[in-house]
Formats: C-alpha cells, structure tokens, sequence
C-alpha cells in the first residue's frame, strides 16, 4: 500500500512555495522591468543563480545560513525561537529561493511585453503605480501570472538536493516525494519507489501541459478574446 | 495661461539635436504643433505630460479653474480644496498646491504626471485591453467624481451603442473616439493630442476633428495637438507652431504661417465652396469666387477637409497666367 503523505508533503510544499513566490515575485518583477538601477544586472543574475546552481551548492550554504551554530542560525533560535534546518518551514523558505527564477522570469517577460502606452495612460489617467499594477498591468499578464505560477509550483514538486541538504528525510515533516522515491531505492523498495516515481511523472506532465494549454489560449490573437 | 520651456538632448535616427523651446499659450486655445518627424513634437507633449525629463525646463498653468468644474459653466468654481488626501486626486489639486508650477529644474520640483490635470491621447490610443469602453471611462474617473460624466461623453462620441464592447471589437475611429473620451473624463484642464488622427481615413477624421472641437468647447479645455496634415491644423487651431530642428521657427495663426509660405503663388484668389462632387475618383469642388464659380479637382483626403460654405484661398504657382485683352 502507498502511504500518500510524503506526496501530500510534496503538494504542501510546493503549494506554500507558489503562493509566497506571487506575492513576492509581482512586485520584484515589477521593479526590475520599470525601474534603472545600476545593480539591477546584478540582482537578475542572483535571482536566476538557482537554475545554474547544483542544487546541493544552494542547499549546502542554506545549510550553513540556517544552522543554530551558524550567525544568521542562532539569531533565528535565540530570538524568535524559529529553527530552519530539518524543518518545513525550512523547505519552504530554502524553495522559495530554489524557484524563484521560474516564478520571476516569466512574470519580467509579461511585463516587458506590455505596451509601454498601458503604462503611460494610466499615469496621465491620474492613477498611483499599485493602481496601474493591479488594475491595469496584470490584468494584461493572465498568461505570464499562469506560466509563472505553474512553474514554480512544478519546479518545487522536483527538487531534491536543496531539500536533502537542509530538510533531510523526516516522515511527514520534511520527506517529501522525491526524497520517499531515493529512500525506497536505498532500502530498496522499487516497486514502492516506482509507484511514487509513476505519481510525479504523471503530475509533472499534466502541470506542463496545463501550462502549454493555458499559453495557446492566450496567445491567441486578441480579437478571439 | 501655460508658459513652456524646456531643453532636453534629443537622440534622433538623424544624430543628436538640441531642443530649445519655449512658448505661452492662452487658456481656452488649441494650438498645433507642425512639423518634420524628429522635430520634437512629440517630445513637447511627453514634456508637458510628464512623461519625459528635460535638462532645463519650466511649466507653469495660472488661471482660473482646476478641473472640476461641470461643462458649460463658469471655470471659476474651485471646490474641494484641501479635504481631499487621497493619492489619486482630482486633477489640478496638487498643481495648484505648487502655485500651478508643474516642472521648474532650478527648484528641483516635477510634478508627477498623474498629479497633472491633464489628458493625454496616444498614437496609438493605449486603450486598456481588458477593459470595455465604459470601464475604460469609469477607469479614468477620480474617487469621489460625478460619474454623470461618463454617461454625458459615450453620447457625445457617439459611443452608447458601443459601451459593453472591449477595444479589439472596435475600428480605428472608435477607438479614438474611446480614447478621446477617455482622456476627458477626469475633467483636464489641458489635452494633449498626439497625432490623434493620424491612422484613420478621410471621411472619419473629419469626424473626428468634429468631436475634438466639441469636447474642447463643451469641457473648456486648452488643448495642444501634434498634427502633420495641414486641413486639420487649419480646422482646429487657433495657433501653430513649426518646429525645425528641435526650435521654434514659427508661431501665428494657421493662414498666416501656411498661406504665405507654402504659397507663394503666381495666381490667387479667395472664395466660398458652393458644391463638393464626387466624379469618378476625384472629386471636384466648385468655389465662388467674386462672381466667377472655379472648379478644382480635389482627393478624396482634401475633399473631406472641406465644406459647403467654407472659405477658402485658390492659389496655382504651376501654370503662368496669361493675359487676354476682351474687345
């Protein structure tokens, strides 16, 4: 029999990643397409940093970051009481860095692509920006919010060494998925790793075709809208 | 009153040029700003719209009225004052809270473009996709604003039919007349046009001007429209400027600038249209002039620039007249 929860944790995981990654990634993607910044090359080159990265590199100094013997660790433990390592709110933030590349990029490109007039009239139209933002700007970017949204959720549900190095395999805290599918291979397991492995190939792919759905229906031509 | 200066480095295909402009306008007036592409009149507006940094430059708008005075009325009335906080106000406040000064670089001061009373038509409309024509308007509505004002221009741009409809459902002239509409409805004090007409066909852009003129007198608005097609500019404004080379090189009435320069004629005289009739691809317009009636073949773009009743100059520099005696 399947036990569910590390598919369950692996949902969990991503859907939290997702929904912080809107919020934070709407305005940072925003900043980055409208305004000139000397350093702005440098901040887009450490937010796609994770899709180079080997994912143990990123995972190996959040280790290091959140560590309780570490600077950043012990203030987190002493102050607030919050512990990172081995815990779930420790993946999430660790995804939240590993996926923010798949939540931005997408959103930077929808930005770009809007005709600069939208932005122009709305400023003469006597609107602040969080006005022009929410009720002009993203309306325009369904396709881009989707894209963005879809993959960082998918791109979370895959990832595994980040979430070896700093989550480790905790049932039900932080053994997710891909971690359960390495552990049923050790022990072995195949047939238990295979049933896992056959769930997130069927989830990715349904993801990604959702993702290739939603793009042919909004790069339509606009007068099929 | 609008005094304008302003000087900015302009990057055009043809290499750098200073602009160096300055210019009053009276309130109440339309000027046109003609000239060659590259000129600078688009930057003018983008200047006065605040949508474009200068390196020296001044704005300022005196005169009575901020904006919120209804159509029709005395531009005199001047409420709400300083109750109202709100970020997204009603446009002229926050100028008037600077002494009318939109941009003035020696003091540093620059007046944000959504703090401007001003209403901008782009190019290329800018319409909000996602938004029918009447959302668009109610878009543009400050918080707290009479909403009658939408109601009151989708019947004047004859857009009631068309108010449900988002702007790709819409031909060219619509959606200028949405634009338009649009840059209405927050009651500006100063409207600014850039080639407005530029991308529709003859019989629509003389509707067009039709709607402009309305707008213009109905909401008392002082408007300065970029324009490259000389019967619009003889039609609505009251002034021209022609730029070259990023100055000024000219400023009067249309007939003043264009009748002398362009025609410096070997033949002219003045009359009235009487009949405007299409033949064939042409059309040829019988002018009344002293007691003799001239027909000129026209376009059908010169034609729709023209009316019965209209006064107008036949001018020829292509031919020599000769003199035949009579008896």
């Amino acid at each position: 029999m399947i036990d569910w929860s590390p598919l369950w944790l692996s949902l969990r995981l991503a859907f939290f990643t997702m929904a912080i990654l809107l919020l934070l990634g709407i305005p940072i993607a925003w900043w980055l397409a409208f305004h000139r910044a000397r350093w702005k090359a440098a901040v887009e080159a450490i937010i796609s940093l994770p899709m180079v990265l080997p994912p143990s590199v990123l995972g190996f100094y959040l280790l290091l970051a959140f560590s309780p013997a570490g600077g950043f660790g012990r203030l987190l433990d002493q102050w607030f009481d919050v512990r990172l390592v081995f815990t779930f709110p420790g993946l999430v933030i660790a995804s939240i860095i590993y996926s923010l590349p798949f939540m931005i990029n997408p959103l930077l490109a929808g930005f770009r692509s809007l005709p600069t007039g939208l932005h122009e009239a709305s400023r003469t139209l006597g609107k602040s920006d969080w006005t022009t933002l929410f009720r002009v700007l993203l309306p325009n970017m369904r396709g881009p919010l989707i894209t963005g949204a879809v993959l960082s959720f998918a791109h979370t549900i895959g990832e595994f060494g980040v979430v070896m190095m700093i989550g480790g395999s905790i049932p039900g805290k932080t053994r997710v998925a891909s971690v359960a599918i390495y552990d049923e291979v050790q022990s072995p397991h195949y047939g238990q790793a295979n049933r896992y492995a056959l769930v997130l190939l069927a989830l990715s792919f349904t993801i990604l075709l959702l993702v290739y759905l939603v793009n042919h229906r909004y790069n339509k031509p606009k007068s099929m809208l | 009153m609008i005094e304008f200066r302003a000087t900015k480095m302009l990057h055009t295909s043809s290499g750098h040029q200073l602009l160096d402009i300055g210019f009053q306008l009276k309130q109440g007036s339309i000027l046109a700003l003609y000239g060659p592409s590259g000129a600078g009149k688009t930057t003018i507006l983008r200047i006065l719209a605040g949508l474009t940094d200068t390196t020296t430059g001044y704005i300022k708008m005196s005169g009575p009225g901020n904006g919120n005075h209804k159509g029709g009325e005395s531009g005199n009335s001047n409420p709400s004052g300083p109750g109202s906080q709100s970020s997204e106000t009603s446009p002229g406040n926050e100028s008037s809270q600077t002494g009318g000064i939109w941009l003035d670089t020696s003091r540093h001061l620059n007046l944000p473009t959504r703090h401007r009373p001003i209403g901008f038509v782009f190019q290329d409309f800018a319409l909000f996709p996602h938004l029918t024509v009447r959302q668009q308007l109610e878009f543009a509505l400050p918080k707290k604003a009479d909403r009658s004002i939408v109601t009151e221009l989708l019947t004047m741009m004859e857009l009631e039919e068309l108010q449900h409809r988002k702007p790709a459902l819409l031909s060219g002239g619509q959606q200028q007349r949405v634009a338009l509409a649009r840059a209405i409805a927050r009651r500006p004090r100063l409207l600014l046009l850039d080639e407005p007409l530029s991308a529709l066909d003859d019989e629509m852009r003389y509707r067009l001007q039709d709607f402009i003129l309305k707008a213009h007198r109905f909401y008392q608005l002082t408007t300065i429209l970029v324009s490259h097609y000389l019967p619009e500019i003889f039609r609505l404004a009251d002034e021209v400027i022609v730029l070259e080379n990023g100055r000024i090189s000219k400023q009067d009435t249309a007939a003043n600038i264009f009748l002398e320069e362009k025609i410096s004629s070997k033949f002219r005289a003045t009359g009235e249209i009487i009949d405007i009739k299409p033949a064939d691809i042409v059309y040829i317009i019988s002018i009344l002039s002293a007691n003799n009636i001239v027909k000129v073949i026209a376009t059908g773009e010169e034609a729709a620039a023209l009316h019965i009743g209209q006064k107008v100059v036949v001018a020829s520099k292509a031919f020599n007249p000769i003199i035949l005696p009579l008896g």
